[in-house]
């Protein structure tokens, strides 16, 4: 019971401070949620889920989202790997490669955006190497082809962090094992597959969520390179969010918070159970 | 069988100093470009940003490394002329340095009672914090602001700084460094008859130093690089920090920009030299979501 009470005295300043600006107001958002407004506090339990569910905005940022993320994690989760990977390798300058490549995540993004418009304007430097080889010109950031710009910045700023994860995870794989697969006579590629990715198997999960999660804070990159009212495809969920605030519609961005806050879970839920279904062999 | 080996080497090494050559340019050609004078900016670059008043006149866009003249005009005019952009940069440290201090401060509490007390509740809120920790913008923003409104302090850094103080990120990690101290170390600590905060801080702090270090780096660029909570969070844009303000220079001054991008990442760029391993070591034990 003393420690008990020790424990929370240590633990309260934290979950104060958690329980008064995160926990008691997203109760505060899930109430929000199922009324029809602050002033009639009428329960309306799922009608506002069902008005996002059909507003086109919502369902745009949604869906663009989405895509951007199916598109950014798998890569920003393999490159890092083969880059990782690289790393391994009895090469000479390792570690100053490893500074280079994580440098980007110390860089702020507003810092390097102009470059970014440098490089894909349509009179841009990317444009006129295009023109070089006889390719047509692209209007990157006002057509389809907008998300990858953010891709390329995306990746550029997170790939060292996610290197540096499985980095720590190649070498925690036991000498033993690879030697063995060694005499043995395995192919790298083999070692890879057999041996390493099961050991990396949670650092993959790891990766996977971050990534997932930086996926979705892409709207900061998609902000500062082309404002408040980007493309199309470029409208995020968090320039949804943000046209909300502006009209101050409470119902709305509530029911927005909260059916993010259940995917998150339902994501995060599924990929711990992926990772218990991976890992398993490997662990103990 | 050994050349092979030799060639596939060099494969790596070569595919490597492509990537490094990718990875740096950014950084490097807003440095170099820093240095360049507003004219010559404007005959790289003034297909791009020309606007209708802008009245440039250039043909083709000129990526360049090294300046003509360097020339270190640009800083004079953003940080001595006017004091505008100095503003904006205090604005930036005024909210990060309060979030990084007092983050990893509550946080080494509330991870010395993680570590040292476990149990069904205990763990219950640890995994919450983890979920709260993994959260996006998307979700913490709308309770954020909420709260803010009814404590009066929207539309002050207050309404930043104090969120940012409890965001769950360096307990967790924090928990994750303090679990590797030997349980040995405690025990004979409390054998001699020391109390749970003299262990806490003649014990665990000391041996956590170079972990602080690095959790107190990752809070400070995460913060540093922050967009959507001022963007929400502050409306008046005399209080936006740098980060913020940089987007809005306009088409006229993109020399000012790079100038000011380069200010704007050296305090993230000194820490980076100076705290590297400690940073590899940081982001190498938030590797793994579990315990």
């Amino acid at each position: 019971m003393q420690s008990f009470l020790q424990s929370l005295c240590f633990l309260s300043p934290s979950l104060l401070g958690v329980g008064i600006f995160f926990i008691v107001p997203f109760g505060v958002v899930v109430y929000y949620s199922l009324i029809d407004g602050v002033g009639s506090r009428n329960l309306v339990f799922l009608d506002n889920f069902i008005k996002i569910f059909h507003n086109s905005a919502f369902l745009m940022a949604a869906r663009n989202t989405l895509q951007f993320s199916i598109l950014a994690v798998p890569l920003a989760v393999v490159l890092a790997i083969v880059l990782a990977l690289m790393l391994e390798a009895r090469i000479p300058l390792k570690s100053q490669f490893r500074t280079f490549f994580l440098s980007p995540m110390m860089v702020p993004v507003a810092s390097v955006v102009l470059i970014w418009q440098v490089l894909f304007n349509y009179n841009g430097t990317i444009n006129e190497f295009l023109l070089l080889f006889g390719a047509d010109k692209i209007d990157w950031l006002q057509s389809d082809y907008c998300q990858i710009v953010v891709l390329i910045l995306f990746l550029w700023k997170n790939l060292g962090y996610n290197m540096i994860l499985f980095m720590a995870g190649l070498s925690n794989i036991p000498k033993e094992l690879l030697e063995v697969a060694d005499v043995e006579g395995a192919s790298e590629l083999y070692k890879f597959f057999a041996i390493k990715l099961r050991y990396l198997s949670p650092t993959v999960l790891f990766v996977t969520i971050l990534s997932l999660i930086n996926s979705f804070k892409v709207f900061r990159e998609v902000y500062l390179l082309t404002g408040d009212y980007p493309y199309e495809k470029l409208y995020m969920l968090q320039h949804f969010m943000n046209n909300t605030f502006r009209s101050l519609d409470y119902q709305k961005l509530s029911a927005a918070a909260v059916i993010m806050a259940i995917v998150m879970v339902v994501i995060i839920a599924l990929l711990f159970k992926a990772e218990d279904w991976f890992g398993k062999d490997v662990e103990g | 069988m050994k050349k092979k080996r030799y060639f596939s080497r060099g494969a790596i090494f070569v595919l490597c100093a492509i990537f490094a050559l990718a990875f740096l340019m950014p950084t490097v050609l807003t440095i170099s470009n820093s240095f360049m004078a507003e004219s010559e900016i404007k005959s790289n670059y003034g297909m791009i940003f020309s606007t209708t008043t802008g009245g440039y006149v250039s043909e083709t866009v000129n990526l360049k490394f090294i300046p003509d003249r360097v020339t270190a005009a640009q800083y004079v005019a953003g940080l001595i002329k006017s004091p505008e952009y100095l503003i904006k940069f205090w604005n930036s440290l005024i909210l990060v340095v309060p979030i990084v201090l007092f983050q990893v401060a509550v946080a080494s509490v509330a991870a010395y009672s993680f570590t040292r007390w476990r149990g069904k509740i205990r763990s219950g809120i640890f995994f919450f914090y983890v979920i709260l920790m993994l959260m996006p913008y998307q979700v913490t923003l709308v309770p954020n602001y909420l709260i803010s409104q009814w404590l009066g302090i929207l539309n002050t850094r207050w309404s930043i700084i104090l969120p940012g103080i409890f965001a769950p990120f360096s307990v967790f990690l924090l928990t994750k460094f303090m679990r590797r101290i030997p349980y040995s170390l405690i025990e004979s600590a409390k054998v001699d008859g020391a109390g749970e905060w003299e262990i806490f801080t003649r014990i665990c702090l000391p041996q956590c130093r170079s972990a602080l270090y690095s959790i107190a780096i990752l809070v400070f660029i995460d913060y540093w690089n922050m967009v959507e909570q001022p963007l929400i969070l502050l409306q008046d844009a005399d209080s936006q920090p740098l980060s913020v303000f940089l987007s809005s220079i306009n088409a006229g001054e993109i020399g000012l920009a790079f100038a000011m991008a380069t200010v704007y990442m050296v305090p993230s760029l000194l820490l980076f030299l100076h705290g590297e391993e400690y940073l590899v070591e940081g982001i190498a034990n938030s590797g793994s979501v579990k315990g």
